[in-house]
């Protein structure tokens, strides 16, 4: 079991050529890395639930993060919630280019809208490293 | 865009469906272990939101 671990650790980095396309495809349109590498049936069941959580978020009003200084707090939930939002992808640049990021409203539909938006982001990141194993052949 | 006013309840249990769906996708190997860790996530986050749920109402007197 260790040993495993040990030989799992010592895996060079494959070639950044055969891990970056499917990787960068992937934060682009979710799904789009696992599509790129023929898992089709998996790569459409992460584009359906990443997409639907985010225009969920959207449709609940959720607030878009901006990065911000100021306390340590501050700085952790903006600056995170920013990267969240950002690794949707496409998603992320159409809402922001056709204006649908929203202002942060009180209300729980509109902070659950807000948790969607950026757990898209975040589950986006989950399917980037699958399809990164994939491509480096850790993975089936 | 059409806005949504959803519950607690129906706005949890949406988020657990998706983040089952792609936690089930991109754990395991095979699509048979996908499909139980899938139902397993799932089946956890309900745990969860009920457990939780009865707490808060109970805590709250």
């Amino acid at each position: 079991m260790v040993k495993e671990k040990e030989l799992q650790q010592k895996q060079p980095m494959p070639p950044i050529a055969t891990w970056f396309p499917p990787v960068a495809l992937g934060w682009l349109i979710p799904g789009g890395g696992h599509f790129l590498l023929k898992r089709n049936g998996r790569g459409a069941l992460l584009l359906v639930a990443v997409t639907s959580m985010f225009l969920f978020g959207l449709m609940m009003q959720g607030a878009m993060f901006q990065p911000q200084s100021g306390d340590l707090l501050t700085t952790l939930i903006n600056t995170g919630g920013f990267i969240g939002d950002i690794c949707s992808g496409i998603l992320y640049l159409l809402s922001v280019c056709f204006g649908y990021n929203q202002v942060d409203v009180a209300g729980h539909v509109h902070d659950y809208g807000t948790k969607f938006l950026v757990t898209a982001g975040l589950l986006n990141i989950l399917a980037m490293v699958d399809a990164y194993e994939i491509a480096a052949g850790r993975k089936d | 865009m059409p806005k949504v006013n959803l519950s607690h309840f129906e706005a949890a249990f949406l988020f657990s469906l998706f983040a089952s769906v792609v936690m089930g996708v991109v754990t395991k190997r095979t699509d048979r272990d996908r499909l139980h860790y899938g139902l397993y996530t799932f089946g956890c986050f309900l745990l969860a939101l009920f457990g939780l749920g009865w707490l808060m109402y109970l805590g709250h007197g």
